[in-house]
C-alpha cells in the first residue's frame, strides 16, 4: 500500500469516527425535534394556558379537558415522597461508608447496595404493588389498593444507591487534612462529618440529590403499576394518582392513531416531562463542576 | 464551650457520635432488608410457578397454561439486534473522543451532549422512537424500531463506559506503536483497542443489562401486550420479558401474579448470569494487568 493511499484511508476512518461521535447530537436534535413538532400541533388546538394550568385532565373523555396540573401534583407527590426516602437514608448511608465504615466493609457492602439500582423498575412496580401496599394497609387503614405512598417509598429505596454512591464520591473527593484538623481539635467523627466534610462537600452532595429529583420525575414502571391511573388534582399520598410517565403508558397501552388529539397529549406532556429533567440534569452537572473546581 | 467545659461534655459528644454510627447503618440496612425483602417477596410468589412449561409456552387466557416463550425469545432478538446497532456507533464516537478528537468547541458540545443524553429518562427515548422510527420512518412496531429506540437509549451508556475503557490503556502503549511507525489508526486497531478490550466488554454487558430490563420505552413504541408467537425476523411484531410481566401484574388475579413473579425470577437471573460474565471478565483482565 502505498504512502498515499495510507494517509487517505486514515482520513477516511477519523472522518467517520467523528461522524460516529457527532451521531449522538442527532439524538438529542431528534428528541427536541419530534417533542416540538407534536406539541406545537397539539398547542394549535389546546391554548397553552389552559394546558398548563388547567386543573382537569380527561383527555380520553368525550368532552375532553387538557389541564395537565393534576399529572404534575401527581408527579411531584410521588417523587417528594421517593425524595423523603431517598435523601436522608442516602445521605447518612454516604456519611456511614465514607466516614464510619472500615474500609473492608465498604468495599462489600457497595457492590450489594449497587444492586438495588440495577434491579429493573418492573420488579419494583411488582414489589411495591403486591408486597408494600398490603404491608402498609396494616398500619394505615385509609389506604387505597393503588396509591402515591407506596410507589413513593419504593422509589426512594431504588434511587437511594445514586444518592449514597454520588454523595460518598463527594464526600471522598474532600481531601483528609480537612478532617484531621478538626479531629486535632477535639472535634469527634460526627462533628467532622456534619460541621466540616458534608459543609465542604455541599455542592457535590446538592448535585446527587438533584439527579435525585431529575431520576425520580421519570421513572414510570413502579408508578404507573403501583399509583394507579386517575389523574386527580390532591396531595392526599392515601388515594390513586397518575404521573406524567404514567400517562404516556396508559396511552401508548391503548391504539391511538397518529394525528389524533390524543396522540399530541403523550408528546406535550413528554415536552414538559424533558424540559424539567433537562433543567435539573444542567443545574446537577454545573454543581458537580463548580465542585470539581474546588478540589482539583 | 467544648474548651472550657471538656470533661462533662465528653459522653455526651460520644452519645452523637455513636447516634450518627448507628443511623448511618440503619439507613444501609434498611436498604439491604428491601432488597432481601423484595426477592424473598418474588422468589415465594413464583417459584413453584417455574417449570419446563412455563419457559417453553405460549401466553393464554388461564393463568396456569401461560408461559414466556414469545417474550424470552423477544427480548434475546430485541437486545441482540440493541447491541448491533449501538455497540459499533458507540465505540467508534468513544474512539474518536478518546483518542482523535482534539480540545475544540466542537467536542466539547458533544461531550455535554452525551452526558446529557444519559440523564434523559428512559421513556422520552420511547417518544422518539414513536415519532421517528414507528411513524415517519415507517419501522411499524416491529423488533428493528424496537431495538432502535433501545440502541439508542443504551449509546451514552456505551460512549462512556468505553472511554473509560481507553482512557486506562497505558500512553507508553501508544508511543511504543508510533515509535515503530505505525499511524494513528494502526495504533488504535491493533494496540490500544485489543488491550481495552475486557474492560470495553464489561461496560457492554451492563449496558444492554440495562437495556433488558427496560419496559417503559418499548411499551411507548407500541410493543404488543398479548403475542402468541415467536417473533421471526426484525419486521415482526414482539413483545419482552419485561412487558409480559407488566401485562401479568396488571391483571387483578392472583393467579397472573404469580405468573408475573415466575417471569420476575427469569428475568433476574439473565441479569444475574450477564452481571457475573462482566464480574469474571473484570477479574481476568485485572489479573493480566497485575
Amino acid at each position: 500500500m502505498s504512502r498515499r493511499t495510507r494517509a487517505w484511508i486514515e482520513f477516511l476512518i477519523e472522518r467517520l469516527l467523528f461522524l460516529c461521535a457527532a451521531a449522538s447530537v442527532l439524538i438529542t436534535v431528534g428528541i427536541v425535534g419530534v417533542l416540538i413538532f407534536e406539541t406545537i400541533a397539539f398547542l394549535r388546538a389546546v391554548p397553552i394556558w389552559d394546558f398548563v394550568f388547567g386543573t382537569v385532565w380527561t383527555p380520553l373523555f368525550y368532552n375532553p379537558s387538557f389541564g395537565v396540573l393534576p399529572l404534575v401534583t401527581g408527579t411531584l407527590l410521588v417523587s417528594g415522597i421517593a425524595m423523603a426516602v431517598a435523601l436522608p437514608c442516602g445521605l447518612l448511608t454516604a456519611i456511614y461508608l465514607s466516614e464510619y465504615a472500615a474500609p473492608g466493609v465498604r468495599r462489600s457492602l457497595k457492590p450489594v447496595l449497587e444492586v438495588l439500582a440495577g434491579v429493573p423498575t418492573v420488579v419494583y412496580g411488582y414489589f411495591a404493588l403486591l408486597f408494600v401496599t398490603p404491608l402498609l394497609q396494616r398500619f394505615i387503614p385509609g389506604l387505597a389498593s393503588f396509591n402515591a405512598l407506596s410507589p413513593g417509598v419504593v422509589m426512594g429505596i431504588m434511587i437511594l444507591p445514586l444518592v449514597s454512591s454520588l454523595s460518598e464520591d463527594a464526600l471522598h473527593a474532600v481531601p483528609n487534612g480537612l478532617r484531621e484538623g478538626a479531629y486535632a481539635l477535639g472535634a469527634t467523627r460526627m462533628q467532622a462529618a456534619l460541621r466540616v466534610v458534608v459543609p465542604a462537600a455541599f455542592s457535590g452532595i446538592s448535585a446527587a440529590c438533584i439527579l435525585a429529583v431529575s431520576r425520580a420525575i421519570g421513572e414510570t414502571m413502579i408508578v404507573a403499576i403501583a399509583a394507579g391511573q386517575q389523574p386527580r388534582l390532591t396531595l392526599n399520598p392515601l388515594v390513586p394518582v397518575e404521573t406524567m410517565t404514567a400517562y404516556i403508558v396508559q396511552v401508548s397501552l391503548g391504539d391511538t392513531p397518529t394525528g389524533t388529539i390524543e396522540y399530541q397529549t403523550i408528546f406535550a406532556v413528554g415536552m414538559l416531562l424533558f424540559l424539567s429533567t433537562f433543567v435539573l440534569n444542567l443545574f446537577s452537572n454545573w454543581l458537580r463542576e463548580r465542585f470539581r473546581e474546588e478540589y482539583s | 464551650m467544648t474548651v472550657t467545659r471538656a470533661a462533662p461534655t465528653q459522653p455526651l459528644r460520644q452519645v452523637g457520635d455513636r447516634a450518627l454510627q448507628s443511623l448511618g447503618l440503619l439507613a444501609l440496612l434498611l436498604a439491604l432488608a428491601t432488597l432481601f425483602a423484595l426477592l424473598a417477596d418474588v422468589f415465594v410468589d413464583g417459584w413453584d410457578r417455574l417449570s419446563w412449561g412455563f419457559l417453553t409456552g405460549y401466553p393464554s387466557r388461564r393463568a396456569e397454561n401461560a408461559g414466556i416463550l414469545p417474550a424470552l425469545v423477544g427480548s434475546v432478538y430485541v437486545i441482540g439486534l440493541t447491541a448491533l446497532i449501538a455497540v459499533p456507533l458507540g465505540i467508534a464516537a468513544a474512539v474518536h473522543l478518546e483518542e482523535y478528537a482534539r480540545e475544540s468547541r466542537v467536542s466539547r458540545i458533544i461531550e455535554i451532549n452525551i452526558a446529557n443524553l444519559a440523564g434523559v429518562p428512559s421513556i422520552i427515548y420511547g417518544l422518539l422512537g414513536l415519532g421517528l422510527f414507528v411513524r415517519t420512518m415507517g419501522m411499524g412496531r416491529s423488533v428493528l424500531a424496537g431495538a432502535a429506540t433501545l440502541g439508542l437509549l443504551v449509546l451514552p451508556v456505551v460512549i462512556l463506559s468505553t472511554r473509560e475503557a481507553l482512557r486506562a490503556v497505558p500512553k507508553s502503549l501508544r508511543e511504543g506503536s508510533y515509535a515503530l511507525g505505525a499511524t494513528k489508526w494502526q495504533t488504535t486497531w491493533h494496540q490500544v483497542l485489543p488491550s481495552a478490550f475486557p474492560g470495553i466488554l464489561t461496560g457492554l454487558i451492563l449496558a444492554l443489562s440495562r437495556a433488558i430490563g427496560e419496559t417503559a420505552p418499548l411499551i411507548t413504541i407500541g410493543a404488543l401486550t398479548y403475542v402468541p408467537f415467536v417473533p421471526d425476523g426484525v419486521w415482526s411484531p414482539f413483545t419482552v420479558l419485561p412487558i409480559q410481566i407488566f401485562n401479568w401484574v396488571s391483571r387483578p388475579q392472583a393467579a397472573f401474579a404469580r405468573n408475573a413473579a415466575a417471569g420476575i425470577i427469569v428475568l433476574l437471573l439473565l441479569l444475574l448470569a450477564m452481571n457475573a460474565l462482566a464480574v469474571f471478565l473484570r477479574d481476568r483482565y485485572q489479573k493480566r494487568a497485575a
